[in-house]
């Protein structure tokens, strides 16, 4: 038990060090996980801009406001390569240093010891070094952007053999690329089994697996998905790494490989059996926040409570085997490609009905519209779109006129981007007075909702109109293809639009960094909220609780008949006539 | 750390919580490992040509070895027999003596790698009957030393990160932290190391015998 809780004991010394940096507190770290990944979200968000602006206007010079000053050295024009890095870095950086640590990483941490009641998470040392370990991943992707030949340029799924010196680009860039994953797919194993064995051992008596809130189920999903397939990828990503650099041929064939090559094939298949489950780490924990939130802001219980956790576990088992359905192109035999296709489409069912509960939860219920109210109503909408379009990538036929256009660009950032954006503000806007005792600023807070909500459907929604006219994604110049000019228009209305999504999340910077220092501060359980987080004073211990409660009610019992003056109750207050 | 213990009568048993980590540890360990070993298989079913067992690779050297593994894992098991009987000085012996075959697996690992790498005219005409060119089997010849150098090369860096936790554990058994009620670390420990033995006899069924 010593080496399990020895974090608490470090508590006596406090110096800046063990309290900010080096910190074994799950709250420290989870702010940590916050900042770093707002900041990879700022980067990659910009690269994206990058992107827009090649698209809508090619070859011309970028302008000072995107900071144009970068690319003096080709003339102020973004180069076929540069563009190549750009949308690897891009799609790189939001999935697995942006939104990985927005919400495993900070939510992940700073949720699950206090809504389950446990005194931190049950390896606070691990979780410490699970952090710099990602941290260091950073660097090492980070420190790429000074070689020689500059940073990868495979796209974000480096499929050999182009991500193979023998294959295509040169330069140690996509080397760096795959050490820095590996050393993130260190980071988030520690991070997962962590949280795993947390919720596992660590819940608070009486908090039984079905009076966690849904955030945990979430969380702890996406955890349970981590643990199995995280390791599965860092095989994939061992063998890439050698090939790269000791010359071994796993994923080369044919003439670049001497002496009887290997199969690129493998690679896509190692790397979609962890990809596919990947989105579904990204997407649970939102889920998951969506659920409780919904329930607190509609002020009653979440309508079929366990039937959306149980349809989370079914859509865990179900995305495990679908991951040929990004491979439908590659040769497949029809009958694989049709029981992919059968399990795909399988998933609909379970994500149905979990969504039409986010329905019934509203239905009838006394909705406040505040800020993380407005984000999770966001989240329903771009996620129904997002889910809907997945049906036609899911679909075979479909699926191979629209693989690698536009349209699958659309469908992945309806999803990936703005459910999980949304899913994250929401998250933000809610736990922010836990986080840091102050409210965001509530109107600043719509201002940046309509703006982002409108601007990204705008982006997204025309992504797919574009992609279903043929318009093929990674293309460095449309102009060169007759049929896409016509479509210019298209492309630089959603330029605009991208560029005034960027000017929304500018300000919603500003907001969250007034608000850190000068907003106005909350009061303890501000949302009238019941689970165990907001029991407590501002600022939390380190420790957290006291003495550990003793839990007696659900998460979401909110306006219960039987409890009198008050539309909420504390999971710790026994309600009466309940048994 | 009251909370834990109390925890304990509902879930998984007696098992601790550094256990139950290191079990899905084991786990995710064993899926990357899973992953290494079906991909080479998968490799080596759509490649043209496959050496013989025994003819490139040592093995009876490397079966040696993997004897060698085994005791280790026998004197894993003293030594936590050791310190549930209290006995300070067993512990301390008995995790010398692992900590030496692990030491001296890896000793005939890069014994074995540098022969390869510097070659030979014996393994060149070895290598010429399997189909290769060359007097050095390195990790660039063909898919064949891919498999080998990639498997046991990981597997052999299981085995000095093992070594490393070991000899951290024997510190601390110097210093006699251990006791019959407070054993748990030699234990977790031990399923560690037990775990690189049960792998490396996967890896050794694989690449050296079939």
């Amino acid at each position: 038990m010593g080496m399990a809780m020895e974090g608490i004991k470090m508590s006596s010394s406090k110096s800046i060090m063990s309290t900010h940096i080096f910190s074994t507190d799950h709250k420290t770290i989870g702010k940590q996980f916050l900042f770093f990944g707002i900041f990879f979200l700022l980067f990659g968000g910009f690269q994206a801009l990058l992107i827009r602006w090649q698209l809508a206007y090619p070859e011309q010079p970028v302008p000072w406001w995107l900071l144009g000053f970068l690319f003096d050295g080709d003339g102020g024009i973004i180069t076929p390569d540069m563009y190549n890095q750009l949308f690897t870095m891009h799609g790189t950086i939001m999935i697995f240093w942006a939104i990985t640590p927005l919400l495993i990483g900070a939510f992940g941490n700073f949720l699950i010891p206090l809504q389950i009641g446990a005194k931190d998470m049950a390896f606070p040392t691990l979780n410490m070094l699970s952090f710099w370990t990602f941290f260091l991943s950073g660097v090492v992707l980070l420190v790429s952007y000074f070689l020689p030949m500059g940073v990868a340029s495979g796209g974000w799924t480096s499929y050999p053999p182009l991500s193979l010196p023998a294959g295509g680009i040169p330069g140690l860039g996509q080397a760096f690329w795959t050490l820095s994953i590996t050393v993130m797919g260190v980071a988030t194993m520690m991070g997962a089994i962590n949280y795993v064995i947390t919720i596992i051992r660590l819940r608070a008596p009486g908090m039984t697996y079905f009076r966690m809130p849904l955030s945990v189920w979430g969380l702890w999903l996406a955890s349970i998905l981590n643990v199995i397939f995280v390791p599965v990828i860092a095989a994939g990503l061992i063998m890439l790494l050698i090939d790269q650099l000791l010359g071994t041929q796993f994923f080369l064939a044919g003439r670049l490989a001497a002496g009887g090559g290997g199969d690129p094939l493998l690679f896509q298949h190692v790397f979609w059996i962890f990809g596919h489950p990947e989105v579904y780490i990204l997407i649970l924990p939102v889920w998951g926040i969506v659920s409780e939130l919904l329930s607190v802001f509609s002020r009653k219980p979440a309508f079929g409570y366990k039937v959306t956790a149980i349809c989370m576990s079914t859509i865990v088992v179900l995305s495990s085997l679908v991951w040929g359905h990004h491979m439908y192109t590659t040769g497949m035999s029809p009958l694989l490609g049709k029981t992919f296709m059968f399990l795909t489409l399988l998933i609909s069912i379970p994500s149905s009905i979990f969504f039409f509960n986010w329905l019934a939860t509203l239905w009838r219920g006394s909705l406040h519209f505040d800020p993380p109210m407005l984000y999770t109503m966001a989240v329903i909408w771009v996620f129904a779109i997002g889910g809907l379009t997945g049906l036609y990538n899911a679909t075979v036929t479909a699926d191979i006129y629209l693989h690698d256009t536009m349209f699958v660009v659309g469908h992945f950032h309806y999803t990936m981007a703005a459910s999980v954006l949304f899913g994250g503000y929401a998250a933000i806007a809610y736990w922010f007075p836990r986080m840091f005792g102050r409210m965001l600023n509530p109107f600043i807070s719509k201002v940046h909702f309509w703006g982002t909500f409108i601007t990204i459907n705008l982006v997204f929604f025309n992504m797919m109109a574009l992609g279903y006219a043929g318009h093929h994604r990674r293309i460095y110049n449309p102009n060169e293809y007759e049929f896409l000019q016509p479509l210019m228009d298209m492309n630089i209305f959603i330029t605009i639009m991208a560029l005034l999504l960027g000017a929304f999340q500018i300000l919603y910077l500003y907001n969250f960094v007034q608000s850190l220092f000068k907003g106005k501060v909350a009061e303890t359980n501000p949302w009238k909220a019941n689970t165990l987080e907001w029991s407590m004073d501002y600022p939390i211990p380190h420790g957290n609780f006291e003495t550990i409660p003793q839990v007696v009610n659900g998460p979401n019992e909110y306006s219960h008949p039987n409890v009198k003056d008050a539309d909420w109750v504390c999971q710790t207050v026994k309600i009466e006539g309940e048994s | 750390m009251d909370q834990a213990i109390t925890m304990n009568k509902t879930s998984f048993g007696t098992a601790t919580t550094g256990k139950l980590g290191m079990w899905l540890f084991i786990v995710m360990d064993g899926l990357t490992f899973g992953a290494i070993l079906i991909g080479g298989l998968g490799l080596r079913i759509g490649a043209e040509s496959w050496p013989a067992a025994g003819s490139v690779l040592n093995v009876p050297l490397t079966a040696f070895n993997t004897f060698l593994l085994i005791c280790s894992s026998f004197t894993m098991v003293m030594a936590l027999n050791s310190i549930l009987r209290g006995d300070q000085k067993g512990l301390v012996k008995y995790l010398i003596l692992t900590i030496a075959g692990g030491v001296l697996f890896l000793c005939v690992q890069v014994w074995e790698y540098s022969h390869f790498i510097i070659g030979s005219e014996h393994l060149e005409s070895i290598l010429k009957g399997a189909g290769f060119t060359g007097s050095q089997f390195l990790p660039t010849t063909g898919i064949y030393g891919s498999t080998f150098y990639a498997t046991t090369m990981f597997h052999g860096l299981h085995v000095l990160s093992g070594v490393i936790y070991l000899s951290i554990i024997l510190s601390m058994a110097f210093k006699e932290k251990f006791g019959p009620d407070n054993y748990d670390r030699v234990e977790i420990a031990g399923l560690f190391w037990h775990f690189i033995d049960l792998v490396w006899i996967l890896v050794f069924t694989v690449i050296y015998l079939i």
